[in-house]
């Protein structure tokens, strides 16, 4: 039983992370109707200004060692996401209003490209570590319930506390805020946002802006856990089915997908895992993401599209 | 009637339109005065709903200027009509079909919301008593166009006859000064026509707002509209009161196909 739970909670702490990626996705898709592929560049980019300001700021203003540096590094990373999603809007986007959604696709494919160029050309091409002094020490929970209790990661746990606060924060944010109202509006209908006098280019900076600090958050956590390196950047391929299972338009589907996939990974590996060789973790999540499409094509929490003939 | 007809409130110019080699509109001009209902006919492609965008600002003519309430526009866009107080329905529904009836028309109330997102995420303060106010502007204009009993219904799943209503709320809670319909009627059964007709004369009469539409349906426009422009092939072929216009000879031979 111990093991059973400490596999599920490693499941749910990498399903976390995944959430955390395809949240990315969602808020982008939600807001303009464009799924942006270069979703995985915006979490190597930030996650590489992140590694390498931590390391250049405290040099310049001699804050060696101390927290106020590490958030110095957060905030400048999390402006220069601002500028990021300020370029994209001007550059790109805004000449492409009113375009169909293939060719909004295809242009993200393009920024994905640039992003990774310059992240590599201003930051660097090795691998940077990423310490904002999460405690990496293990502790052991629940001794008394069962022999040898729980062994769980406190660094994952703070990163589980972090993404969910976040969620909790964007779910008000689209619910409640009038400006959430006309990001959805927008996402329906860019024409009618428009005549209403919803200023459609302010929008996608907003939420292009809200989409680089997920990544940054994501590219933070991951980075702290696993190094910041190129392949970071093919991790939105790893959100894919995630945000497939859990719908293109659910915030918490998003969460819940991300929760599913990381949690079936870890069980299918340790379980099924032995009977078929292993090697499962791998293509679980886009078996289940087929399965899921075959029989709710707008996944577990999309909104369904009613299209009338 | 308690509306009375006032100045001219927008004014268009010598206004051309093309789109590649094909003329939309030439040299077209007309005014609107205040409080009236103007309406825009003409057969198909005869460049009514290019006309309803150039005044939107959907569409930038390469001549000509608009001019509302004095002030001279020559590039307007949606966003800045919206503003002014120019608020419009869609010949094809362009609603959020995501949303339900009460989110679509609180759309319509972004521009006025002043609160700021920090106050709005949490609830607070000036932002709920704002809110609050909106909703409460929201449903009266819900009263008015009979929609209560659909308030909180997903619009994608409303009947035809509906959803054009609640199109025309959306420009309603914007609390316009003119109101463009792009053919309001098209698509409806006589009983749903009837209905529009209604609230498109209470509109004008209880609000006095001005209105411009388009429409296909002679006999509708010729008992509702105080005055007509006639358009055909992107020019305008007769302007006047609708007696006047029905008894033009151009619009005669423009709508029974008279050699040209």
């Amino acid at each position: 039983m111990g093991f059973f739970l400490e596999t599920l909670i490693g499941g749910l702490m990498a399903g976390m992370l995944y959430s955390l990626v395809a949240l990315g996705f969602v808020l982008i898709f939600k807001a303009s109707g464009v799924f942006n592929f270069a979703q995985g560049a915006m979490v190597l980019f930030a996650a590489l200004a992140m590694a390498r300001f931590a390391e250049w700021i405290p040099g310049w203003f001699g804050l060696e060692g101390s927290y106020l540096g590490t958030a110095a590094a957060f905030v400048v990373a999390g402006a220069l996401m601002f500028v990021v999603a300020w370029l994209i809007e001007r550059l790109v986007l805004r000449h492409l209003v009113n375009q169909e959604g293939a060719t909004l696709l295809m242009a993200t494919l393009g920024i994905a490209y640039v992003l990774e160029g310059i992240g590599s050309t201003l930051f660097g091409n090795d691998i940077y570590k990423i310490d904002v002094g999460m405690p990496k020490d293990p502790v052991f929970l629940f001794e008394e319930v069962f022999p040898g209790g729980l062994l769980i990661n406190k660094e994952d746990f703070i990163a589980a506390l972090i993404a969910a606060v976040l969620v909790g924060l964007l779910t008000l944010f689209f619910q409640k805020t009038t400006t959430g109202r006309a990001l959805r509006a927008v996402a329906d209908d860019h024409q009618a946002a428009q005549s209403i006098g919803i200023p459609l280019n302010r929008i996608w900076v907003i939420v292009w802006c809200v989409a680089g600090l997920v990544a940054l958050v994501a590219g933070v956590i991951w980075g702290s856990k696993l190094g910041v390196q190129f392949s970071l950047s093919t991790v939105a391929l790893r959100a894919l089915p995630v945000v497939i299972l859990g719908g293109l338009t659910s915030v918490p589907g998003a969460i819940l997908g991300g929760l599913i996939i990381g949690v079936g990974e870890k069980l299918s590996e340790v379980y099924l895992g032995p009977m078929v060789g292993g090697g499962i973790e791998i293509w679980f999540a886009y078996v289940l993401a087929l399965v899921v499409l075959l029989f709710r094509p707008q996944g577990l929490f999309g909104e369904k599209i009613i299209d009338r003939v | 009637m308690s509306r009375k007809i006032g100045e001219v409130i927008l004014d268009l110019k010598k206004v051309s339109l093309s789109f590649g080699g094909v003329k939309a509109l030439t040299d077209i001009s007309f005014d609107v005065r205040e409080h009236e209902i103007r309406a825009i006919i003409g057969p198909n492609g005869a460049g009514k709903s290019s006309m309803l965008n150039v005044i939107n600002g959907v569409y930038r003519p390469q001549e000509g200027e608009i001019i509302l309430r004095g002030q001279h526009f020559t590039k307007m866009s949606p966003y800045k009509a919206a503003r002014a107080g120019i608020s419009r329905t869609f010949q094809n529904i362009a609603l959020f079909k995501g949303m339900n009836v009460i989110d679509n028309l609180m759309t319509g109330r972004n521009m006025k919301i002043r609160s700021n997102l920090i106050q709005q995420a949490f609830w607070w303060g000036p932002a709920r008593r704002e809110e609050l106010g909106h909703r409460a502007k929201v449903e009266e204009v819900i009263d008015f166009l009979e929609i209560q009993h659909i308030r909180k219904t997903p619009v994608g799943r409303l009947p035809y006859g509906l959803q054009k209503r609640v199109d025309l709320g959306r420009a309603l809670a914007m609390e316009p000064s003119i109101l463009l319909l792009d053919e309001p009627m098209a698509g409806m059964n006589v009983e749903e026509k009837q209905d529009m007709c209604r609230f498109i004369l209470d509109v004008n009469d209880q609000f006095g707002t001005t209105i411009v539409l388009i429409e296909h349906d002679m006999a509708v426009v010729m008992d509702i509209s105080d005055r007509v422009v006639v358009l055909d092939y992107g020019k305008k072929i007769g302007d006047g009161d609708p007696d006047a216009v029905r008894a033009n000879p151009d619009v005669i031979s423009a709508y029974l196909g008279a050699s040209h």
